[in-house]
Order: structure tokens, then C-alpha cells, then sequence
């Protein structure tokens, strides 16, 4: 039998798990495994600051499809992961993180950098583990990644305490994984799905509601040809975006609060949605009772906590959405065009997604110019805010894994990290991280990182002075009262060269485009300073509280 | 409506940290919480009342199934089941209160398990509305403290909640 020390362990089991890249941070409890790191064959990304790290390796995996990997210290290492694990959580990312602990004996004690991190963190992850003796650690590492990429997928912290990493002992297999207490249901049962297919031939005037389960199940392709099949137009959520090719006759853009119009008018007008991957949310829904209220609802996902969760199900599908969908393929035929499909090209015609020019550098002129000289092909991703809306609408997105946002939990500072990761997962792509100028100040320390590892990301920041999206609220709803939204800003140009990136401001149309061809040929880390029109409102929306067909 | 959910768990350490958590932050109430271990020595019982009409109650469920220590949950309101609770109730009592006291004790069946100079501790089991009538019963006399174990509860006849079998259905012979 072989000595390994728990450090080893971890390092070995983690190539076992095809981990090529971990995004971390060291620290005191943490350097038996540092140290492992070391002769490794495993790339470390040394971010700046550990949420940085905990939202690259969301980044990278959101990009890949791949489980992204973050390490910290313990105590306020560890507390810094939590952002970005809840981040994950609630947008379903496979991500398993590792911390350092102090050592068993420390435990309970209020010692030196010590955080109850398993505690901090059970209800923004899909499961956590504290390990407190090394012959469990090759077994809990399996189990970690199992979780975190199988069923719903989803983050999943490990405890290491620092004497459980420098332990050595003789190494066993702890042999496949084995949880009686979960086990994913692929498909559901025949005749469920007969009834789904009766009720979707049935059906006059369909409308597919898409989310993030399509892009983690792998389900695009099913996607299209079950729309094409029944001429169903396709709102894609935010998560969704991609999913769906956004160019295509049948897309509606993006539903919801910030939704297109004829989006929003389908779901209220439709007679059955077919919600594929999604979990209702309130920013999608607005008020409830009103939510799609011709409709019978048809409801696709592989988590059954999310039948029923938000609204009144009434053909549930619980399972893998590619699988599930390929099912109901088999089950269906092709429909003709008609009455449906005519309203739905009307509203379109009527009411396109649109901003008013007026001279000003308008932040949706850039993000359609982003879109024209990447040829649609970057990698986006975004902050959170108006600008992450306009990126939403702006850009059209073809494939899935091309738009990468935080929707849930709604974290400003996540673009730019989650870029890096990005473009570690795909290096010779072009990655935009389309920011604000509040949100980018978030985690502005990772330029170091792409700057340090050369990583050739651009930042847009849409920079309106304002943290514009309460800004927009406040003008709204709190009769223009901007209590503590307006900024001042540090020179972004100055501060990206300070970092040893390239800068460059645009304060008029005409320097947009060479700007970002200037942009994208260069390769290295270039931040673009975007001064836009400051009082720029995301438009349509819903307000709170609001039904779907009650629009500004 | 109540209903009585029996739930198996992995007996790992952080389980009751991980069922009472998910029941605060998704905002349902749990009248009681029984714990113990099992048959199996990996495995322990929960037992669990909660309020909620069907809904709520599907969602607590489906939660439960979500963490990754729960292995297998029964609602045994649904079947014919047995329900138990021990209460310890110490009552003041003088020496001329003792017989009447006693006599209560007498009629649920309950028993002294100690007695001072001026209490008597009481230990009766039963279901809810034993135990309540029984606490009633004793209230004049002046209670100067109670506690309830929380429900345990068993499905009736050959019908099974344990590991090896296939929800309530169990085969009858």
C-alpha cells in the first residue's frame, strides 16, 4: 500500500476527477495542499481576492459545461468564497470548493481564522462537507463532484482542517460512490409523457418558456427542432439566452420584467406554456395571479422541488430537459403555421426592441457594435444592472454557454472574474465582460489576475456615473430622489494602465467601433471606458408587482 | 392540516442542522421534532409534525428529498398509524393533594416517577390528545414544569417505514 498525505490525496483525486485548472487563494490552513499544488499537474489561477476566485471558477465552468474549482484559506478566505457559492447556487453551476480549516483540535474554539464554514454555507450550496479524518477525503472529493455535476447541478463545499491535509496514511480506494439518499430522475414515466405530447398537440397557440436547464442539460439542439416541429415561438430567460438561437424566426428575446414586449403578450396570450428548465421566477413571472393566465402550464425540469414551487403546474415533467425533450419529440408531429404564428410576427413588427438616438453615446449603440465586430461569437458576460439588460437585448446570442450572467442571486462584481474564468476555459475566444461603472469597481483587483496570467479579456463598462439601475427606480418610484447612486469614478484608462492592461475612453459614436476593433486585436486585458448618456432607462419593464401586459 | 412526515437519515453529524435550517428559511412551521437512531445504527428517525395544507406540504417534502442526508420520507398521516408522546409533568402537591393526584395518574395511566416534599413528577404516554387532556387535568393543581418528547409515530400492521421496503404498500401475507 502507498503513504499519501491527505494533501496528495486531494491533488490526486482531483486529476482522477479530469480537474485541470483550480482558481484560489493560499492561506494558513491551506499550505500542506499549496504545497501539493506545487509539483501538480493542475494549473493555478492565483486570483486577488477569493470571491474573485469562487466567481472564475463559476465563470469557467458556466463556459465549459465542466466543474469549476476554487480554493481558499480558512476563516475570512473561506468567508470570502460565500458570495460567490451562493451566486452559484442559485443559478445551478457545478462548482465544488475547498477550504482550508484550522486543525481538528482548534475545532470550536474561536481559533486563529477560524469560520464555521460548513454551517456559514448550507443553505447556498447543494451539499458541504467538513472532513475530520483523512482516510474520508478521497471519498468525500467523489462524492463532492458527483453532486455538484449530476441531477440539478450545483455548488458543493469541502472542509479540509489543516492536519487532515498534512496526515499521512496508507491509502485505500474508497470505491465508487454511494448515496442512498440520491439518486436523479433521468425520465419520467411513459404515460406522463403521452399526456404531455396529447396536450401539446391539443394546443392552438403554444409558447416555449426556456431557461438555464437547457443550457446545463445540453438540450439546444432538442430545443430547436421541437419549436421548428410546432412553429412555437421561444422566450429564453436570462439564464437561457443562447439556448435558443436568438436570430431565429420563432425567438422572442427575453420575458419578463425587462422583457420584449411580444414576449410578455405571448405568455399572457398563449394557451399552453411549455416551460422548459426554468424555476418561475418573480423577475420573470411579475404578478403571479396574472402570470400567463390562458395557459395550462407544462413544466420540464430534473429538480421536482421546483413543480408546483411558484406556480400551479398542471402536466409536470420531471427529468434531464435533453432527454425529456427527445422523448416528446418522438411523440409529436409537425404543425402548420396559422392564426398564432401571425399574431406573434405582428406584435413583433409592433413592438421591436428599440432606443431613441439623440447624439449622445447611447450604451445599446455599443453593445449592438460589440455584437457586429465580434461577429456575434464572443463570450459575454455581465455585471449586474442596467447594462447587463442592454447586454441582454443588445447582443444576440446563437449559441449556449455565450451569455454568462449572475441572474439569480443578482451579484454585481461577477462579470469581470467570471470573464477570466471564461477565457481560461477558452483561450484564443473573445471574451467581454460588459460592466458597469458601480459593478466593476466590485472585484477590479482581478485585472492583476488577467494582467498576471495574461489573459486577453475586455471590459466595456457602460459608465453613466450612476449606479444606473436604482437610479432608474429612483426616478420611477421614488419621485427622482438619487439618494446615494450618483459616482465618482476613478480614471478608468489611468487605472487599467497602472495594472499593466491597455485603456481606452469613448465618449462618441463614431470611436466605438475602432475602439473595439483596437480592442479585440490587441492581446492582452483592455478596458474600455464607455461614457454614455446618464439618464438612459432599461426599457420596456414591468413595474413591480405588475402583470406581464402592463408595460412601460 | 397536520401531517406527521417520518423521515430517514443518514446519521451523519450536521443532519438536524440541515432539516431545521431548510424548514426556517423556506418559511414552514414544525410543531414537533423527534429524533432518534434506528434499527440500522447508520441511520436515524425523524419524526416530524407539520402544519401546512397540501401544497405546503408537497413542497416540504420535496425539499427534504433535496438534502443529500435524507433517504426516504413517509407521510404516515395518510395510513393507519400508531402515534406516541411521553410527557414528564411536575405538579406541586401537598400531602393532602397526593391521593387526588394519584388518582388522575390512575385514569391516563400515567406514573409517579418522583416525588418531593412539595411536587410529584408524573411521566404519562400517549397521543396528543392523551397527553393534553392529562395536562389539563393536572393545571389546578399548579404545573411547575413540563416536557414533551415530540411525536414518534409508526405505521399500523404489516407496513413498513424502514430502509428495505417500498413505502407503505408492503405486501400483506
Amino acid at each position: 500500500m502507498v503513504k499519501k498525505s491527505g494533501a496528495q490525496i486531494l491533488v490526486d483525486t482531483l486529476q482522477e476527477q479530469g480537474v485541470d485548472t483550480i482558481f484560489g487563494f493560499p492561506g494558513g490552513s491551506v499550505l500542506p495542499i499549496y504545497d501539493a499544488l506545487y509539483d501538480a499537474d493542475i494549473r493555478h489561477i492565483l486570483t486577488r481576492h477569493e470571491q474573485g476566485a469562487a466567481h472564475a471558477a463559476d465563470g469557467y465552468a458556466r463556459a465549459s459545461g465542466r466543474p469549476g474549482v476554487c480554493l481558499a484559506t480558512s476563516g475570512p478566505g473561506a468567508t470570502n468564497l460565500v458570495t460567490g457559492i451562493a451566486n452559484a447556487y442559485m443559478d445551478s453551476v457545478p462548482l465544488v470548493a475547498f477550504t482550508g480549516q484550522v486543525t481538528t483540535g482548534l475545532l470550536g474554539r474561536d481559533s486563529f481564522q477560524e469560520a464555521d464554514i460548513t454551517g456559514i454555507t448550507m443553505p447556498v450550496t447543494k451539499h458541504n462537507y467538513i472532513v475530520k479524518d483523512t482516510r474520508e477525503l478521497a471519498g468525500v472529493i467523489r462524492e463532492a463532484f458527483y453532486i455538484a455535476t449530476t441531477g440539478r447541478p450545483g455548488p458543493v463545499l469541502v472542509d479540509i482542517p489543516k492536519d487532515v491535509a498534512s496526515n499521512e496514511i496508507e491509502y485505500q480506494d474508497p470505491g465508487p460512490v454511494n448515496l442512498p439518499g440520491y439518486h436523479p430522475q433521468p425520465v419520467p414515466p411513459a404515460e406522463q409523457l403521452n399526456r404531455a405530447a396529447a396536450a401539446i398537440l391539443r394546443s392552438e397557440r403554444p409558447v416555449i418558456y426556456a431557461g438555464g436547464g437547457v443550457v446545463s442539460s445540453g438540450a439546444h439542439r432538442e430545443l430547436r427542432q421541437l419549436a421548428e416541429m410546432l412553429l412555437a415561438p421561444v422566450a429564453t430567460t436570462l439564464m437561457g439566452l443562447g439556448s435558443f438561437p436568438g436570430d431565429h424566426p420563432l425567438s422572442l428575446g427575453m420575458p419578463g420584467m425587462h422583457g420584449s414586449k411580444y414576449a410578455n403578450y405571448a405568455f399572457c396570450e398563449c394557451d399552453l406554456l411549455i416551460a422548459v428548465g426554468v424555476r418561475f421566477d418573480d423577475r420573470v413571472t411579475g404578478k403571479i395571479d396574472c402570470f400567463a393566465p390562458r395557459a395550462k402550464i407544462l413544466h420540464i425540469d430534473i429538480d421536482p422541488a421546483e413543480i408546483g414551487k411558484n406556480v400551479r403546474v398542471d402536466i409536470p415533467l420531471v427529468g434531464d430537459v435533453r432527454q425529456v425533450l427527445a422523448a416528446l419529440i418522438e411523440r409529436l408531429e409537425a404543425k402548420l403555421p396559422g392564426a398564432w404564428q401571425e399574431k406573434i410576427d405582428t406584435w413583433k413588427k409592433e413592438y421591436p426592441v428599440t432606443y431613441e438616438e439623440n447624439g449622445h453615446l447611447k450604451p445599446q449603440q455599443v453593445i449592438r457594435e460589440i455584437y457586429r465586430v465580434t461577429g456575434g461569437q464572443a463570450r459575454i458576460t455581465t455585471e449586474v444592472g442596467q447594462h447587463q439588460m442592454w447586454a441582454a437585448h443588445y447582443y444576440t446570442y446563437t449559441r449556449p454557454r455565450s451569455f454568462i450572467s449572475s441572474g439569480g442571486l443578482g451579484t454585481m462584481g461577477y462579470g469581470f472574474p467570471a470573464a477570466i474564468g471564461v477565457q481560461v476555459a477558452c483561450p484564443g475566444e473573445t471574451v467581454f465582460d460588459i460592466a458597469g461603472d458601480g459593478s466593476i469597481q466590485m472585484n477590479i483587483q482581478e485585472l492583476a489576475t488577467a494582467v498576471n496570467y495574461e489573459l486577453p479579456v475586455n471590459v466595456a463598462i457602460m459608465n453613466n456615473g450612476f449606479l444606473g439601475m436604482v437610479r432608474q427606480w429612483q426616478e420611477l418610484f421614488y419621485n427622482r430622489r438619487y439618494a446615494y447612486t450618483e459616482l465618482v469614478n476613478p480614471d478608468f484608462v489611468r487605472l487599467a494602465e497602472a495594472y499593466g492592461a491597455a485603456g481606452r475612453r469613448v465618449t462618441t459614436a463614431r470611436e466605438v467601433a475602432p475602439a473595439l476593433e483596437e480592442a479585440v486585436a490587441a492581446q492582452k486585458p483592455v478596458m474600455l471606458d464607455f461614457v454614455i448618456e446618464r439618464e438612459e432607462n432599461v426599457l420596456p419593464f414591468v413595474p413591480p408587482g405588475e402583470s406581464l401586459d402592463h408595460m412601460l | 392540516m397536520r401531517h406527521t412526515l417520518a423521515v430517514l437519515v443518514e446519521n451523519n453529524p450536521g443532519v438536524l442542522a440541515r432539516v431545521a435550517g431548510l424548514f426556517s428559511r423556506r418559511g414552514y412551521n414544525i410543531d414537533s421534532l423527534a429524533v432518534g437512531r434506528t434499527e440500522n445504527p447508520a441511520v436515524s428517525r425523524m419524526t416530524i409534525v407539520v402544519e401546512g395544507d397540501d401544497r405546503v406540504l408537497e413542497q416540504v417534502t420535496k425539499q427534504l428529498h433535496k438534502l443529500i442526508d435524507v433517504i426516504k420520507i413517509n407521510d404516515v398521516t395518510v395510513d393507519e398509524y400508531v402515534d406516541r408522546e411521553l410527557v414528564l409533568i411536575k405538579v406541586s402537591a401537598d400531602s393532602g393533594q397526593r391521593g387526588e393526584i394519584m388518582q388522575i395518574a390512575d385514569i391516563f395511566r400515567a406514573r409517579i416517577v418522583d416525588l418531593g416534599r412539595r411536587t410529584i413528577t408524573l411521566e404519562c404516554t400517549g397521543n396528543d390528545g392523551k397527553i393534553n387532556a392529562f395536562e389539563e387535568s393536572l393545571r389546578p393543581y399548579g404545573i411547575k414544569e413540563l416536557v414533551r418528547t415530540g411525536k414518534i409515530a409508526m405505521l399500523r400492521g404489516n407496513r413498513f417505514t424502514n430502509l428495505n421496503t417500498n413505502g407503505n404498500r408492503e405486501d400483506e401475507q
